[in-house]
């Protein structure tokens, strides 16, 4: 956080794009975006954009990463070398390795891997633009592409954060308030039963703080879970999905 | 406890969906029960029949099932069969005690009576809990498929290919003269034609893509047509 809290994020009551604390940036969904994948989706919020392609149930290999209890969750994170304003090293990076992790622990805690022993499934997500928030927008992408995919899940997951700017929450931080801000709190959740699959965090806030960013994320989960839930079946309902 | 149903015959759902309330109703199909409540596991169609609630899945791949009849392709040869792929996560096995009906001369390499490549139509006659298939062709129908074509399509759209009471392959066997073997797995073999074939696969493809408008057999009928003499 290069967060010194002098610079001006709040003007008049509203963030520089002139969203209110509680608004969310303008989403836009779209499921089978990728015809040779098993499922796939594009997530956009705000100019983050993030694609995800899902492949399998399909054979494991190597051989010896095979489970006979559960399949194998293989989630690949990539942020192409064009996302950013200035221009990042292609390949994998530290940063890119920390949040495959993340997302495979977000992910996997939804996904009934049971019903697939001795499988693997690949979930390739590819952010191809950046403007903060970029493993929420990628969460998104690849759990709207495991449930077109058909893959077994408990639940959908999903995914926004929050920060403090200028001592006060708000709801989904883009690029000069992530820079600027105080603090950034990205988490996921399985909505029907709250239940949170990732939380990270840096930054500084109290407990009451801490608090009201949780409940601000909650809100726009729920919010974010609706419009999930309508890309994934648009599709269908295009094709006559519904006798 | 209060006993709800929150979908209808015919909704599209999706994972995490609450689809009942209540121990009034029983899962099937990709539905499970959550303490009290029926939750929906994939994004799928919505049968109810009495107090069973059913999701049929509108995507994903082949998930076998015993009984099944299925098209595979011999990948491999081992010591006591064949590997074959059936496009499904699960690699399935033909041992040759179960691929004819008549006994097999053992001084006979394997690899003479079916090669690697060959496409065979066979029954699943066992699935393991780790997801070992075990095929057989010991039964009629099921045999090795020589010459002809596969096509594949979405294993959720196959019974869209045979219709009601196999109402729409008769059309596609009535009209392109040509010899249609429909695995559940998700690949149609066709032998005939190269004319009627190239129609049929259109045909095929028109049925995939609008699985589920009205007025589809027409559709079908009309394009065929052309090569019915």
């Amino acid at each position: 956080m290069a967060g010194s809290g002098n610079e001006k994020l709040i003007v008049n009551g509203k963030r520089l794009d002139g969203r209110k604390l509680n608004e969310m940036r303008p989403i836009s969904i779209k499921s089978g975006v990728i015809p040779s994948a098993d499922g796939s989706a594009e997530f956009k919020i705000g100019d983050t954009i993030a694609i995800a392609g899902v492949y399998g149930p399909r054979k494991m290999h190597p051989r010896r990463l095979q489970d006979s209890t559960k399949a194998y969750l293989n989630v690949i994170y990539t942020m192409d070398s064009f996302a950013t304003t200035e221009r990042n090293r292609p390949g994998p990076s530290r940063r890119s390795k920390e949040i495959s992790m993340v997302m495979k622990n977000a992910l996997s805690e939804a996904i009934i891997l049971e019903k697939y022993p001795n499988a693997k499934i690949d979930v390739f997500v590819e952010v191809i633009n950046a403007n903060a928030g970029t493993r929420t927008a990628a969460i998104n992408a690849a759990s709207i592409a495991l449930a077109d995919a058909g893959i077994e899940m408990k639940d959908l997951v999903t995914s926004i954060a929050a920060g403090k700017i200028n001592g006060k929450i708000a709801l989904d931080l883009f690029q000069p308030e992530d820079n600027f801000g105080e603090g950034d709190l990205p988490i996921a959740i399985m909505p029907r039963n709250e239940k949170i699959t990732l939380m990270q965090f840096d930054g500084n806030l109290t407990k009451k703080e801490f608090k009201e960013a949780m409940e601000l994320c909650k809100k726009g989960c729920k919010e974010l879970y609706k419009m999930q839930k309508k890309a994934i079946v648009k599709r269908f309902k295009e094709q006559g999905g519904a006798e | 406890m209060t006993e709800k149903i929150n979908v209808k015959h015919g909704d599209i759902v999706v994972p995490g969906d609450i689809l009942a309330e209540g121990m009034d109703f029983l899962p099937s199909g990709n539905a499970i029960r959550e303490d009290n409540k029926i939750i929906s596991t994939s994004l799928g169609l919505i049968n109810v029949k009495g107090h069973v609630i059913k999701v049929i899945p509108l995507s994903g791949r082949y998930v076998p099932k015993q009984r099944d009849a299925v098209i595979g392709k011999v990948t491999d040869v081992s010591k006591y069969g064949w590997n074959v792929e059936i496009k499904s996560p699960f690699e399935a096995e033909l041992n040759v005690l179960d691929a004819f009906a008549r006994r097999v001369d053992k001084r006979v390499p394997l690899t003479k009576m079916i090669d690697v490549g060959e496409y065979v139509f066979a029954e699943i006659y066992d699935v393991s809990k780790q997801g070992y298939v075990k095929l057989s062709m010991k039964n009629r129908p099921y045999q090795k498929l020589s010459g002809g074509i596969t096509i594949e399509v979405s294993p959720s759209k196959i019974p869209r290919i045979i219709g009601k009471q196999g109402s729409m392959i008769k059309v596609l066997k009535e009209y392109s003269k040509c010899q249609i073997i429909v695995g559940q797995n998700g690949w149609v073999w066709v032998k005939g034609d190269a004319e009627k074939i190239v129609a049929l696969s259109k045909a095929i493809k028109l049925i995939e893509e609008k699985s589920h408008t009205h007025g589809l057999t027409d559709k079908v009928k009309e394009l065929l047509t052309e090569v019915k003499k």
